[in-house]
């Protein structure tokens, strides 16, 4: 292995979403040489898919919204889970976050007196998401995208050069972190090994501070709304390198995904669709939500067709169709019915509004969904049912960090945006991710800077680590036609998660579920690709399942330990919220190739935060003993 | 979905006959596929099936699968199109469907080309410069006035524009001083950010990035999946403003009895580049790779129709025909006949 390419900078970040470019900018503003790493071409990443907007509470449309209001509605939704500090610090930088952009030069949306308008989402008490139509994360890429080419102008009329202090490496992986031994005791982060897709060359990356931005690990499922870059890549970088992941439990999925065709195979079809008269069936043509009101919902809920289809347009004298249930109650009968059999070969159900509203009705009232299926699969959805199952759309768990610092365990790593765990807790709510990206993107960049600034000497990686990530790197290739397919692994793999740890969970198929994945296990480990190293798909990919496999293992482990429903986990053995479990972070590590599980408290909010909530509230979610600390704290207030 | 009705995975497959270009820059040909399709799929849906049953390391490149992204950019019978945007159903079932890369940039390998042209042009775009006397939060602009922006903001970076304008498809040479249509509507952009603080974003595009060339047949803005109006609203705006300063007598006179120098500080602008004239000529011998055999004729892009005083029309009104004459040549249409497609990477000098 003599011939692998070198590079040197003070700041390297893995991944060009917007954490990973804001978290640069900062770097570079910051005055580091920083280098970003891209697994696809600049500005395609995943962030391009957000639509609805970036929460900030900003005030521009209700002045009443403040900091406060929005740290109280992030809380709620991750049912308390969330790391108090992260969502504290969100809340109150996300509006300086948001308004930097507009230096940058995005153009968001505007209220009639020409300050940024808000939209309102579900979870949020005020409007509050800055939006550009339904494309504000292509916005809020193209405007960091243009931030960072002229911070490369201002360094090329100082420099000479574009590429003096920022550099951005496209179509590159990284496979390994390297560390070195830290004098401080321990190991700390020496730099990144990785290859160039478009080549195929190896290359290293020697830097002291690592920012990971890589995103989720939506790939792992059959069905799923995220793009092919979302193996888990970052998660997995971490564990290796001895950092921890939180949370893995929690996964986002949204109950009505399409399932077929496949050129819309994951896209959401939004619960408006439900709300306008969409009716759910199985394939025995069974309107089935009537066999799934559970009893605390019955009041609300009609048990008849007749009843249920008059209260679309007699809501005061009728009770609302099953459809209309919560989302995981959805989830939940959709998921029984394709266990009965009676779901489709693609393995959903049918959603059908086409017989319910004349095609003109459909077309004005959800006229994007209408365009998207038309121009995407063909689907008329005014003339056919679409179909429909659980689509797995964000990962909650992520490295676990330092809030302020976004420092993970590993001295010299930090880890920013969807990677990055804690801030949403059980859930997140729309329109937190993309000021989450901005708010710890630059928080890691800022700290990653400030932590080179306080180094003796740079770690230098061990050339024996170097060797052996190389080897590592083109082992599927040197296995050749011998090895495993690794575009069959990829597809048991994401048949187990989606059928054995997806929206709805129990023991039994979690048990299941670790001994098929201990089984992949020992076949990627095998995985062979054929043709040669100049963008060969098939090699990436079976680089790219080591990681999956890792953190989906997590991930089943977490949800097998976690015996209660919250947020994004939900276990049909365990359906309810147990404040005992409030207290318990589960936590991820490596110990050797081997998962490793433990339970770590919680960090306490402190008096002045729990004081925004109201102890009716409060008492959903804390212990007695909680609750009697809650006390004492509120009665500090009125005396 | 017809009579099968939805879900019927398998049901409505048949198989097809595809024809995708395998190589690299050393060189490739065609090759036969005959690949099961299903209803409801779209061509990036059959490059996956491909890549997993038949032809494991065939490159392509791909992210979102939902039109966002702009990444699956290829020729389909020998149309630009988003790979993830082009349904099966809009091939008949016994048609040939072939595939080839961006022909307008180097191949890397298969379907993947080199598309770094325009991240060089984009880093030569000068960029948003903030005003200098508003604080972040203190910007003010009204609905109306960020749309005109916003249209072109709405740009996924497919560079199907790029690669169909023919200004360069074809034609290497042209490439080091024209920016392409992506970075038009970028300067158009920035011109009409009502915040932007610089004033030359026009002049910038015609003497920095090679407007001038742009004879307006509007091809780019056939092919861009987000249909944004790019001749029309972004270059041919941008186009008049710089015609009326060109042509505006004063300028004209100060260009007759100043020196280069003093022109340049007497009206502000930047010192020019040797602006690139019009381009009205028949082109240079076309381009053609070594060792490629072409059974027919190159389309060599057509001469824009000039007016009688030498120059291109500005507007579609005083034009012949609308949207100008194709860059494949006027009589060609879509989908070409298989046997004519051919496909040879650009070569990367």
């Amino acid at each position: 292995m003599t011939n692998i390419e070198r590079h040197q900078y003070d700041v390297v970040v893995i991944g060009a979403g917007g954490a990973g470019l804001r978290a640069a900018i900062e770097a570079r503003l910051a005055g580091k040489r920083t280098a970003i790493i891209s697994k696809s071409l600049f500005g395609k990443a995943h962030t391009v898919m957000a639509e609805g907007g970036a929460a900030a509470a900003l005030g521009n449309v209700n002045s009443n919204d403040s900091w406060m209001v929005h740290f109280r509605d992030t809380m709620r939704g991750g049912k308390f889970l969330n790391n108090y500090r992260m969502a504290e610090l969100h809340a109150k930088e996300a509006p300086e976050r948001i308004w930097e952009l507009e230096t940058y030069g995005a153009l968001f949306d505007r209220t009639p007196d020409g300050r940024i308008s808000q939209r309102n989402f579900g979870g949020h008490e005020y409007p509050r998401l800055a939006h550009v139509g339904d494309r504000t994360g292509l916005e809020l890429i193209r405007t960091l995208q243009q931030k960072i080419v002229s911070l490369q102008q201002e360094d090329k009329r100082q420099y000479g050069s574009y590429e003096a202090r920022l550099r951005v490496f496209a179509e590159t992986t990284i496979t390994e972190l390297l560390l070195a031994e830290d004098p401080a005791g321990g190991r700390r982060c020496a730099g990144a090994f990785g290859y160039y897709r478009e080549t195929g060359e190896l290359v290293v990356f020697e830097s002291a501070a690592i920012v990971l931005a890589t995103g989720g690990v939506g790939k792992s499922y059959k069905v799923t709304s995220n793009s092919w870059e979302y193996t888990g890549d970052g998660h997995a970088l971490a564990l290796r390198a001895g950092g921890t992941l939180v949370n893995m439990e929690f996964l986002q999925f949204h109950p009505t995904g399409m399932v077929w065709p496949p050129s819309v195979k994951g896209i959401l079809v939004t619960e408006s669709v439900r709300g306008d008269g969409g009716v759910l069936t199985n394939t025995e043509g069974k309107r089935f939500m009537f066999d799934y009101v559970p009893d605390v919902f019955r009041k609300q809920y009609a048990d008849t067709p007749e009843e249920a289809d008059r209260w679309y347009t007699d809501p005061d004298h009728n009770r609302r169709p099953p459809e209309l249930l919560p989302r995981d109650e959805v989830a939940r009968a959709i998921n029984s019915e394709v266990k009965a059999g009676r779901g489709t070969a693609a393995g959903g159900v049918y959603l059908d509004v086409s017989g319910r509203l004349p095609a003109e009705t459909i077309r004005r009232k959800l006229p994007s969904m209408y365009h998207q299926f038309k121009e995407l699969a063909d689907v008329d959805i005014t003339a056919q049912p679409m179909e429909v199952g659980p689509t797995c759309h964000y990962v909650m768990g992520g490295v676990e960090v330092d809030a302020d610092s976004a420092a993970a365990a590993v001295a010299g790593l930090f880890a920013a945006g969807e990677v990055s765990g804690g801030m949403h807790g059980s859930n997140r709510l729309g329109g937190n991710s993309l000021s989450d990206l901005l708010v710890f993107g630059k928080r890691a960049g800022e700290y990653a800077a400030r932590y080179t600034d306080g180094l003796g000497s740079r770690p230098r990686p061990a050339a024996a680590d170097v060797e052996a990530a190389a080897e590592a790197a083109l082992a599927p290739l040197t296995r050749g036609e011998g090895g495993e397919n690794p575009y069959q692994l990829h597809q048991e793999l994401q048949a187990v998660m989606g059928d054995l740890v997806g929206i709805i969970r129990r023991r039994a198929e979690l048990e299941e579920a670790l001994a098929r994945l201990a089984d992949l296990k020992e076949r990627v480990a095998k995985v062979g690709a054929t043709g040669g190293r100049r963008y060969n798909p098939g090699w990436h990919l079976a680089l790219d399942l080591r990681n999956m496999l890792v953190v989906s293992e997590c991930t089943a482990r977490a949800a097998l330990e976690r015996e209660e429903s919250r947020g994004g986990h939900t276990r049909e053995d365990f359906p309810g919220m147990d404040p005992q479990w409030r207290q318990v972070n589960l936590v991820c590590s490596l110990d050797g190739d081997d998962v490793r599980l433990e339970r770590k408290p919680l960090p306490e909010i402190p008096a002045e935060l729990l004081r925004l909530f109201d102890r009716a509230e409060m008492a959903k979610y804390l212990t007695e003993a909680e609750l009697a600390a809650f006390d004492e704290v509120a009665g500090e207030v009125e005396s | 979905m017809g009579t099968t009705g939805p879900g019927a995975a398998g049901s409505g497959s048949t198989k097809r006959h595809f024809r995708v270009w395998r190589g690299d820059p050393a060189g490739g040909r065609l090759e036969d596929y005959q690949v099961e399709v299903n209803e409801g799929e779209v061509v990036l849906d059959v490059i996956h099936r491909l890549q997993a049953t038949q032809a494991p390391d065939l490159a392509c490149r791909w992210n979102c699968k939902a039109g966002k992204c702009g990444s699956c950019s290829m020729e389909v019978n020998g149309m630009p199109r988003l790979g993830c945007m082009t349904r099966m159903s809009t091939f008949t079932e016994t048609e040939t469907v072939t595939v080839t890369p961006l022909r307008t940039f180097p191949v890397v390998r298969d379907l993947v080309t080199d598309v770094s042209f325009n991240y060089a042009k984009a880093m030569e775009m000068p960029a948003f410069a903030p005003p200098a006397d508003l604080s972040p939060g203190d910007y003010r602009m009204q609905q109306v006035d960020v749309e005109r922006s916003q249209e072109f903001r709405k740009c996924i970076e497919c560079f199907l524009c790029q690669n169909t304008c023919h200004v360069v498809r074809d034609h290497e040479e042209n490439k080091r001083a024209f920016a392409g249509p992506r970075l038009f509507i970028r300067a158009a952009e920035l011109d009409m950010h009502p915040l932007d603080a610089r004033g030359d974003r026009k002049e910038q595009a015609q003497a920095a990035q090679g407007l001038g060339y742009c004879n307006i047949t509007k091809c780019c803005t056939e092919v861009c999946p987000e249909h944004i109006k790019i001749t029309d609203n972004a270059i041919i705006p941008m186009k008049e403003r710089v015609i009326d300063r060109r042509y505006d007598p004063i300028v004209w006179l100060g260009r007759k009895i100043l020196r280069r120098d003093q022109l340049a500080s007497a009206s502000g602008a930047r010192p020019a580049a040797p602006g690139p004239v019009v381009h009205v000529s028949e082109s240079p011998a076309p381009f053609v790779p070594a060792g490629v055999a072409w059974h027919s004729p190159e389309p060599s892009p057509a001469a824009a129709p000039v007016g009688g005083d030498g120059r291109l029309p500005v507007t579609e009104l005083t034009l012949d025909r609308s949207g100008a004459s194709s860059p494949f040549g006027d009589d060609v249409t879509f989908p070409l006949p298989v046997d004519q497609l051919r496909y040879q990477p650009p070569s990367s000098s």
